[in-house]
């Protein structure tokens, strides 16, 4: 399917880089916010047309099973929170948090980062990839400090000064994949591209790779918020724009834990090489524990959330680390899980924080009396990211700790210590938040309610029917990760 | 590979390593950066050396960026910032010279078990590079640790980045790609970081990140 010669993985390109050059020019923040909307929703149908069809891979650019679930998961997360991010800034302009001027950045900023991600996903080059991910971070640390508030610059330089050495080591890391590959696949381009290298990998130098690895997983790693380099991510969430707290949660930390999943791949294919597994599920259950723990003592809300984040990545990041069929198709599962609820309790958690005014845990009390749809919907977003059933999140736990007992009953235990540790921190929170006496602030909410409903409803429908069709794309993706 | 261009690319790597350890202990910012100004210098001229003996022109460009961006222009630009900010005065480091030294001696060697170790098959030159570079690279992290100055930290970063380069330009026929990315990078990463200083400025009077940390400890 082609368009004036441009297929699919361009037009999911040319859309934001276009729609970003347009809301650059564009006066008029009611406008800005519509163009967003239907330039993410244009970039969500051209993404989801790849399940159909896609262009065969080049130099550059390349779409396999792997990509396409993170591209269209990406697109729709992107799709839903533009829908969000206009009914939001609309209240930021009212009440003066929020100029113009830096609307029109902000909204420039959000298809950047928008095409950045995408870029990533569809590299078929180790640089390029490189090149978006540092893209999309050097984005949303603008968009993280555009309040200019003490707290909003101190978190974007935080994230700015942990991301800028992640995205060093990586680099440092894609340098020695290339020395090894180099005099395998001969000297230029074609030593870069991910397509090359996978057929080729066999010969490479294993103790090269393996020193690039732990590089490129610490590198990397930081995007994802797994400890001990998490510590952007609670800051950038919290003082950002919540906009932006969902897309960080629903999207950069996914793209940053394919490109941890690209290498993986690579290394698994080259048999002296070190299991790159074992080093990811360290990673990750350490991020669980250390993020369930903290989890107690968050005072402010959105924070509260980002710990969540590191939490559910860790395990995401163990499913994928254990490897095999069923762990993987658990991790894809939970991703896909942790970012339509993720970002679907940040939309919850900005309608309160506006109507509340504050963002503080101790002030908001009783929401389910002033507030029901608000204080209901926060509900059930935390007892689905709390993995209660019948939400999607139940389902994914419940496979990534039963493969986990299968195959390394030892494992098994921390695993789901963690879980329940986090459980407990969350249901007591939430009692708080949603019952008992009501605290001032009784103002309706103005926003739309449907990207929060869409996202929570969809959740609930994946726990309660998952499509067949769906199961067979995720178990072939799974067997393609090993 | 001939002995003299081995030796030349030998000494300006080494070089690159040395001035790494100048940087980790200047205590006075305008001497901080001038420093980094002939940390620059000496990477200019290994790039080049590269690319005289790799035969890739296309290396010239990124020793001329580093050249006039990182040994001219951001030096300049950052002697007015501390100029305008008023800030002469001495850093302080959270540890002392001495255990600093020592720490980055140990990362120095560190980086060449490591890297000498892995790349037993590889090409002698490229070999020696990246352990100089991951030196390089090592050191810069160790400086962004003991600098408690938002201007001591952005040099640390630099000197990082130095170090990239000078691998990716060791590693025979990387595409340019990112040759210019890395350069590409660094002026996105400038331009971000300065436009943060002033908002910094701006609202803080200071750049010290201490001072960031208290606003943190007064609202949790």
């Amino acid at each position: 399917m082609t368009l004036y010669g441009l297929n699919a993985v361009h037009l999911v390109l040319l859309i934001p880089a276009l729609a970003a050059a347009t809301l650059a020019l564009t006066p008029g923040y009611r406008l800005s916010a519509r163009i967003n909307t239907v330039a993410a929703l244009a970039t969500f149908l051209a993404s989801a047309s790849l399940f159909f069809h896609r262009p065969p891979a080049g130099n550059y650019l390349q779409v396999d099973d792997l990509s396409v679930v993170f591209i269209v998961l990406g697109a729709f997360v992107g799709f839903t929170t533009s829908l969000f991010s206009a009914s939001y800034i609309a209240h930021e302009v009212e009440i003066g948090r929020l100029t113009p001027v830096r609307l029109r950045f902000y909204h420039a900023m959000y298809q950047v980062l928008m095409f950045g991600m995408n870029l990533a996903l569809v590299s078929n080059n180790l640089g390029v990839m490189w090149v978006a991910i540092e893209l999309a971070t050097l984005t949303t640390v603008a968009m993280v400090g555009i309040y200019r508030t003490h707290e909003a610059i101190e978190a974007a330089w935080k994230y700015f000064i942990l991301g800028s050495v992640g995205i060093a080591l990586a680099l440092f890391g894609t340098i020695l994949v290339y020395v090894a590959a180099e005099p395998v696949v001969g000297q230029g381009l074609q030593s870069m591209v991910w397509t090359v290298l996978m057929t080729k990998v066999a010969a490479f130098d294993p103790a090269l790779l393996n020193v690039a690895f732990v590089f490129l997983l610490l590198g990397y790693g930081t995007k994802v918020g797994l400890a001990p380099l998490h510590a952007w991510l609670p800051d950038a969430h919290a003082e950002g724009p919540t906009p932006i707290s969902a897309v960080l949660s629903g999207l950069l930390l996914n793209v940053a834990l394919y490109a941890v999943l690209r290498f993986k791949m690579l290394l698994a294919a080259n048999h002296a090489a070190l299991a790159p597994g074992p080093l990811m599920a360290t990673m990750g259950l350490v991020s669980l524990v250390f993020a369930a723990f903290m989890l107690y003592r968050r005072r402010d809300i959105k924070r509260m959330f980002a710990y969540s984040s590191i939490e559910h990545m860790g395990i995401i990041a163990f499913a994928f680390g254990m490897g095999g069929p069923l762990a993987n198709f658990a991790g894809l599962l939970h991703m896909t899980m942790h970012s339509l609820t993720k970002s679907g309790i940040f939309f919850t958690v900005g309608h309160i924080a506006q109507v509340k005014g504050t963002q503080r845990i101790a002030d908001i009390r009783g929401l389910t009396v002033t507030h029901p749809v608000l204080g209901w919907a926060l509900v059930v977003g935390v007892l689905a990211i709390a993995g209660l059933p019948p939400f999607g999140i139940f389902t994914s736990e419940f496979l990534v700790v039963t493969s986990t007992f299968a195959r390394q009953p030892l494992l098994a235990a921390p695993l789901v210590f963690g879980i329940l540790v986090a459980f407990g921190a969350l249901l007591l929170r939430l009692q708080g938040l949603a019952f008992g006496e009501p605290s001032p602030g009784d103002a309706p909410a103005t926003a739309s309610y449907l990207p929060m409903v869409a996202h929570l409803g969809l959740v609930l429908a994946a726990g309660l029917y998952f499509p067949p069709l769906l199961t067979e794309w995720f178990q072939h993706v799974a067997r393609m990760l090993g | 590979m001939t002995g003299l261009s081995f030796d030349v690319a030998h000494l300006l790597a080494g070089g690159l390593v040395l001035m790494s350890f100048t940087l980790l202990y200047q205590d006075r910012l305008s001497a901080l950066i001038n420093v980094f100004a002939l940390h620059a210098l000496v990477l200019a001229l290994a790039v080049a050396w590269q690319a005289y003996v790799q035969h890739a022109p296309h290396l010239y460009v990124t020793a001329v960026i580093a050249l006039a961006f990182k040994a001219i222009v951001i030096p300049l630009a950052l002697h007015r910032i501390i100029r305008q900010l008023g800030i002469h005065r001495e850093i302080e480091t959270v540890v002392g010279v001495g255990p600093a030294m020592l720490v980055g001696i140990g990362l120095v060697a560190l980086s060449m078990v490591v890297m000498l170790r892995v790349t037993e098959d590889a090409d002698r030159l490229a070999r020696e590079d990246l352990a100089f570079a991951l030196s390089v690279v090592l050191l810069g992290l160790l400086m962004m640790v003991i600098r408690r100055n938002a201007v001591g930290l952005i040099i640390g970063f630099m000197s990082l980045e130095n170090g990239l380069v000078l691998a990716a330009a060791g590693a025979k026929g990387m595409p340019l790609v990112v040759e210019i990315s890395v350069a590409f990078s660094v002026l996105i990463a400038f331009i971000v970081i300065g436009v943060f200083l002033f908002r910094i400025r701006e609202r803080f009077e200071t750049i010290d990140i201490e001072a960031l940390d208290r606003f943190r400890e007064a609202r949790e």
